[in-house]
């Protein structure tokens, strides 16, 4: 086995969407320098739990850890408002489920900042326990944030619900990452949550939703790499 | 054998191939079946392999038949239909020949009972294998159970020769924990003496390599001078390429064929019934015929590169002519000068008797877990008396109290220390404290999970023409590892099913390829450190390079090599590291010779890479041989270390195995492989079948995504302890760079030269041929990005 020891760095490469210029960052979060607004998709907190309900029992971490990295970025960032994009709660018991010490952590990112649920088809009632403004969808300058990406949505819109990830070739090998999908005039964010798969950008979900070319930035350890749809493979 | 059935002793047989250890297994329960006054289950036959299990039954009813006795034997194995498992269950066969996973599922029926009551003998066929493997901790967890149902129970193991006959008796009989309890050994007498030689190739052995294409024109020769030969090879890759170069020369039209474990299950048979048929010359075959029965009159085997180990190599020769009286005759091809040195040690070792089989294992925790919920799915049962009895068998002969109970703690409610699981347990204690399943959907779920084998995903290889859009059908050439296919970019070719084929796609479970005529394989499915050398014959190898006045036997190309070696650097003493550094084009290389294999080097090219890094000594890579680790990089290694700014004993401390390693196995995928297995074997996850893929990604959290959690949120997990002893001897084989790193303390010998030496030659030429697999690569990602920024700059 041979293996080149690299500690290759940069900072991701920006994006735009209808105009407006936002930083994907390697946590999976996207971030609206102008606005100081943080953006996530899919948390699935208690997913864990939730397949223990069913017999699977997964370790109970997962929402202490999903917390933990929306932490580190809202440590970094300081976000006058975080905007989280639907399927934040795995399903609608998870607050039933919620321990105590994570209701408290989300009670502290939340301090002093303007947060916002979006619902999603996975917790189309967000739990009773924790703050934050709910809404269906919302409008923020020239972009529109909801869960579900609609097919022929106007340009500016920004949605999760789909997991995108990219299968891709670089350097002739191939790499399967987590990655925003988008064309210029939309975008799909990844899911952001410690336990969530992700479903491939080529596949049948996705046709449709781009008119201009596919551009896909694909997360990896240290940053945000770029790939034009040439680089990407099916499943 | 007999006598000792008489006094209902048990007793280990250890035979040679050939020397009809089935039937003398089998006797004494004939003969008691024979004068039997009731029905019922009276001896149980376990057999590794499920092919193994039909022929086994099959050969066992002829003498019956012969001697016209009223016994009835049965197989059951995962092919039997459903139907006549339940009748099994019913009115069960005097004689079941079965598999470890099928008592384990008996076990978990409610039948158990009753089914095993009478039971008297169990045989277990090859134990030398089983007791190395998980399915052997399966079995001996089941055994443990089998004698609460029958006190009395008789064993019997087969077994090949062993370097440690008591620890093998140990395992047949129950464990008290007051010294050992061993069975009866009885040694069957050694047949005549192999008569092995080592071939003098009349090419020049190369320096690096394992296809020993030099030496085809010699193995050809010595095919066509045969009967039938057995050809075996170490590796899956070098099968592929020996076949397809001994056709390339066959002008005498031999009929040769190709087996190994990858290949459809279909032309596997068909091969092996051509060569019981005696209709083949030669076979070109990998492990999986190492285990098994006659399947034709073989009169040569040949192995071809590296031998591995004394046990082994004894094993394979022994397929030569089974019977007693005849020596088997084999041939030894080295593929490289350091095998020429491996082979002579080998065949020195052969001649001893000399044995390095490795030793049964320490039972797993992941299976412990298992067996449990298995049991649970039985009856209900009190955790105290479970626990004596697990301890009575010889892999958990050692497990403590406190571990057994956090095992048991994970089977309930997942043993994690935040305790929110309570209510969803899968077992759950009565008001009289016995542990049973909380509901029939955890049996359901424990039934289609048993087993301890964890195949690698596979897919199918379809065989499609090339270039073509509409790609549906296509014939199916055998199955090849997901990861593997994983890493091909379109249009690479790779050899498989004896061709050279080129990647066109995925399709559902499906690699699509096409025939690559006359085009050179780009990427070889090179699954190396498979087998490791044994330390018994890296001991052996060392010795032989300490001293020139072992050299006699080798080769003069390989005497000439040693001795400039020797004129150039040094040559290392017996229990020394020879460390070498010397500049090279634009980079100065640090090359050092453990012999104690590829996944022990590989480990420790992780870990001295990431203190070098550490040390400001800036390495960019390494490659492990089975022989030797050379690292490269931009500091000048010879000239820090001899100005003391950087110090070998430290570089190669024990230490390295404490915070280095944990930092490496955090982001290791080997870790991650082995965190699948264990967490898969232990239900933590469900195992994957075919065709649910597709449907089940977006629903199931991928086992790499549990191991980081799991890892940064409850690190002392009983899980993750599995794991790591998994490691330990497994794909990381940590256990064994733990030994190295004791040895050569105090032994490590610098050699600072001005160019490459002799001894170094043949690991540098393994650089850029061997594929980086496995390591997520930033780097690479980021290279491929690179230029798409640049065109992309203007455009954002």
């Amino acid at each position: 086995m041979r293996s080149e020891v690299s500690t290759a760095s940069r900072s991701g490469y920006p994006l735009a969407v209808n105009g407006v210029p936002l930083m994907p960052l390697p946590s999976g979060a996207l971030w609206w320098a102008e606005e100081r607004t943080l953006l996530v998709a899919d948390l699935h907190l208690e997913k864990g739990s939730s397949h223990a309900r069913r017999g699977a029992l997964l370790p109970p971490y997962d929402t202490a850890a999903t917390l933990a990295v929306l932490a580190r970025v809202i440590a970094r960032l300081n976000p006058r408002c975080v905007v989280a994009l639907g399927d934040s709660f795995h399903d609608r018991y998870a607050g039933e489920r919620l321990h105590g010490a994570d209701v408290e952590t989300i009670g502290a990112l939340q301090a002093g900042r303007e947060w916002i649920w979006i619902s999603g088809n996975h917790d189309p009632e967000i739990p009773g326990s924790v703050g934050g403004t709910r809404v269906s969808e919302i409008v923020m300058g020239p972009l529109v944030l909801r869960h579900e990406p609609r097919l022929g949505a106007p340009a500016g819109e920004i949605a999760g619900h789909l997991h995108p990830c990219a299968r891709i070739v670089s350097a002739g090998r191939m790499f399967r990452r987590r990655c925003f999908a988008g064309d210029g005039s939309r975008l799909v964010m990844p899911a952001f949550g410690a336990f969530t798969g992700g479903l491939n950008v080529l596949d049948e979900a996705f046709a449709g939703l781009f008119a201009a070319p596919l551009r896909i930035h694909a997360i990896g350890e240290k940053s945000v790499y770029l790939f034009s749809r040439r680089n990407l493979r099916p499943d | 054998m007999i006598e000792r059935a008489g006094a209902s002793r048990s007793v280990l047989l250890i035979a040679p191939t050939g020397a009809g250890k089935t039937l003398a297994g089998f006797l004494p329960s004939l003969i008691a079946l024979s004068q039997k006054k009731s029905r019922g289950l009276h001896t149980l036959y376990v057999s590794p392999l499920k092919a193994l299990a039909v022929d086994i039954a099959r050969n066992l009813e002829a003498p019956i038949a012969e001697m016209g006795l009223d016994i009835k034997v049965e197989t059951r194995t995962g092919d039997t239909p459903a139907s006549r498992r339940q009748r099994q269950k019913r009115t069960p066969p005097d004689i079941l020949v079965t598999t470890p996973e099928q008592i384990a599922l008996l076990i978990a029926s409610r039948e158990a009972e009753t089914l095993f009551g009478n039971l008297q003998t169990v045989i277990f066929d090859e134990l030398h294998a089983l007791v190395t493997s998980k399915r052997g901790d399966l079995l001996a967890l089941g055994l443990a159970r089998l004698r609460q149902f029958s006190p009395g129970l008789r064993t019997v193991g087969l077994s090949a020769t062993v370097a440690d006959p008591p620890a093998l008796a140990g395992w047949l009989v129950p464990q008290t924990g007051r010294g050992t309890a061993v069975a009866d050994i009885v040694m069957a007498p050694e047949g005549a003496a192999p008569n092995v030689e080592i071939m003098k190739a009349s090419g020049r052995i190369p320096w690096a390599g394992h296809m020993a294409a030099h030496a085809l024109e010699d193995i050809y020769r010595l095919v066509a001078g045969a009967g039938l030969a057995l050809i075996f090879v170490n590796t899956r890759a070098q099968a592929e390429k020996l076949f397809q170069d001994l056709w390339r020369i066959n002008d005498d039209g031999l009929a040769i064929a190709l087996h190994h474990g990858s290949l459809d299950v279909g032309q596997r048979r068909k091969v092996e019934a051509a060569m019981a048929a005696g209709t083949l010359r030669a076979v070109v075959a990998t492990a999986t015929l190492d285990l098994g029965i006659d399947w034709g009159d073989v009169d040569l085997v040949i192995n071809v590169g590296a031998p591995k180990g004394a046990s082994r190599l004894a094993q394979r020769i022994g397929r030569a002519n089974h019977r007693l009286d005849e020596p088997s005759r084999a041939v030894l091809v080295p593929a490289n000068r350091f095998e020429v040195m491996e082979c002579e040690a080998a065949v020195e070792a052969l001649a001893e008797g000399a044995q390095d089989s490795p030793p049964p294992r320490t039972g797993g925790l992941d299976v412990l877990a298992q067996h449990l919920l298995g049991l649970a799915c039985g009856s209900p049962f009190s955790a105290d008396d479970v626990y004596g009895e697990i301890t009575g068998s010889w892999p958990y002969r050692d497990l403590d109290r406190p571990r057994f109970d956090r095992v048991l703690d994970f089977v309930a409610t997942g043993g994690y220390a935040l305790r929110t699981y309570d209510r969803y347990a899968r077992i759950r204690q009565t008001p009289e404290g016995l542990w049973r399943v909380a509901n029939p959907r955890v049996a359901q779920q424990y039934r289609l999970n048993v087993g301890t084998i964890v195949e690698a995903p596979m897919l199918k290889v379809r065989l499609v023409r090339t270039g073509r859009r509409a790609r549906v059908g296509g014939r199916v050439l055998g199955e090849i590892e997901e990861w593997f296919i994983e890493q091909l970019g379109p249009s690479d070719t790779f050899m498989f099913a004896g061709e050279v084929l080129r990647f066109e796609g995925l399709a559902e479970n499906s690699a699509l390829v096409s025939r690559a005529v006359g085009e050179d394989p780009r990427i070889p499915s090179y699954q190396g450190g498979k087998f490791p050398l044994s330390t018994y014959l890296a001991d052996r190898v060392r010795a032989m390079l300490a001293d020139p006045a072992n050299w006699a036997p080798l080769p003069g190309q390989v005497r000439e090599w040693l001795e400039i070696q020797q004129f150039r650097s040094r040559l290392p003493g017996r229990d020394d590291l020879l460390v070498e550094t010397f500049p090279r084009g634009n980079r100065f290389y640090l090359v050092c010779y453990p012999f104690e294999g590829r996944l022990c080097h590989q480990s420790l090219g992780m870990l001295l890479t990431r203190r070098l890094e550490r040390a400001g000594a800036r390495p960019l890579g390494f490659v492990a041989s089975e022989y030797a680790l050379a690292i490269w990089g931009i500091g000048d290694y010879g000239g820090l270390i001899g100005s003391g700014r950087l110090s070998l004993p430290d570089l190669f401390d024990e230490d390295m195995l404490g915070d280095d390693l944990d930092a490496w196995l955090a982001e290791s995928n080997l870790m991650k492989r082995t965190f699948r297995n264990v967490a898969t074997i232990a239900g933590l996850i469900e195992r994957r079948y075919p065709g649910q893929e597709k449907t089940g990604r977006q629903m199931t959290v991928s086992s790499d995504l549990i191991y980081d959690v799991l890892r940064s949120h409850e690190p002392d997990h009983i899980l993750l302890e599995a794991t790591y002893a998994d490691a330990a001897s497994g794909l990381l084989d940590i256990a064994r760079l733990g030994q190295m790193l004791k040895r050569i303390s105090g032994h490590i010998i610098h050699q600072p030269l001005s160019r490459v030496s002799p001894l170094a030659v043949p690991v540098m030429l393994e650089i850029g041929r061997e594929p980086v697999y496995g390591e997520a690569n930033e780097a690479l990602l980021a290279l491929g990005a690179d230029e798409l920024i640049e065109e992309a700059i203007g455009e954002v």
